[in-house]
């Protein structure tokens, strides 16, 4: 067996693992913590398949930013941990059926890849020889211009997700003093305090 | 594809490195320790006083606008380094193709400056 190989299992049996235990944790914050664990699994079969950008960018979105954000809404959810325990066999059905889905749509991939007429050549057609071009600059070659369109409506997307965070969430509170920077910046010791000569025994 | 994976094993030795120094301090403090606990050491007082109520409260939703904001540019970042890598091969429609991503998401950046979403109150 070689490195490569071990390293497959092993990061194999981490995704594994972490994956049981993201459905089994009682505690949801535990949960978001083992799929970070899966996602630091898949980025090493990534780095394993050669496809190092997309390991980086998985280190970089999912475990960096997703996982917080999952982190987020587990805890702005007011959950009792009490009330959550029951409700396994309530959900199972529903789980099993997406679980089936999942399987066969993995199993439709790759029959596609392995035995489909055409199999061959699509597996010779998508991926340049790693040791000719570095992953990162093979995807940067076609992203841009072949599938610009993607590209674009992919910008697109991303406007709309911000515009709509911004709707959804935003809750301006009045009467609210801010800072007002140039306006500090603008500000006149001589006009800011004002001097007065007050006659001794007479008062303001 | 031995030659990439070589380039990781300063990465792995890290790694490893890491993990074993946190489990050493783990079980250091396990097994080294002096513990003899009594019951006055551990009431609440000792470190001032009982919770008044669960340490898990609702967070405000405004961490999560300010967490979506920072996912949505980390995925223009994202986008910019096979741009960057790829800078002399993309060609002039590479380039602009580029420049209008950006000029959407700079449009999306000024609305959310406008309507005050970067100011936290």
């Amino acid at each position: 067996m070689s490195v490569a190989d071990f390293a497959f299992y092993a990061f194999g049996f981490i995704i594994l693992v972490s994956g049981l235990m993201t459905v089994a944790s009682k505690n949801p914050v535990h949960s978001v913590l083992w799929l970070i664990a899966t996602f630091l699994g898949a980025t090493g079969l990534f780095v394993l398949l050669g496809a190092e950008f997309l390991a980086m960018l998985l280190m970089i979105v999912y475990v960096g930013a997703v996982a917080v954000l999952f982190l987020f809404v587990v805890m702005m959810l007011d959950v009792d941990f009490a009330t959550l325990k029951g409700g396994l066999a309530e959900y199972l059905p529903i789980g099993l059926l997406i679980g089936v889905i999942l399987l066969m749509e993995l199993g439709m991939i790759f029959g596609v890849w392995q035995f489909a007429d055409g199999a061959e050549a699509a597996r010779a057609a998508i991926t340049p020889n790693i040791g000719e071009i570095h992953n990162t600059a093979a995807l940067g070659q076609i992203i841009f211009d072949d599938y610009i369109l993607i590209f674009q409506l992919s910008g697109l997307i991303l406007l709309v997700a911000m515009i709509g965070a911004i709707v959804l969430t935003m809750r301006h509170r009045p009467n609210i003093k801010r800072q007002n920077v140039v306006a500090q910046m603008h500000r006149d010791p001589a006009k800011a305090m004002e001097l007065k000569d007050i006659k001794p025994g007479q008062g303001l | 594809m031995d030659e990439l994976l070589r380039n990781y094993l300063p990465l792995v030795i890290f790694l490893g490195l890491a993990i074993a120094l946190g489990l050493v301090f783990i079980v250091a403090a396990a097994v080294l320790a002096v513990r003899n606990p009594d019951p006055e050491k551990n009431s609440a007082y000792e470190c001032g006083f009982n919770a008044f109520d669960d340490a898990r409260m609702k967070f405000d939703v405004r961490f999560y606008l300010v967490a979506i904001l920072f996912i949505i540019f980390d995925l223009e970042i994202a986008f910019l380094f096979p741009w960057a890598v790829a800078f002399k091969d993309v060609g002039l429609i590479g380039f602009w193709s580029m420049m209008v991503f950006l000029a959407v998401l700079t449009i999306g950046f000024a609305y959310e400056w406008k309507k005050g979403a970067l100011e936290w109150e």
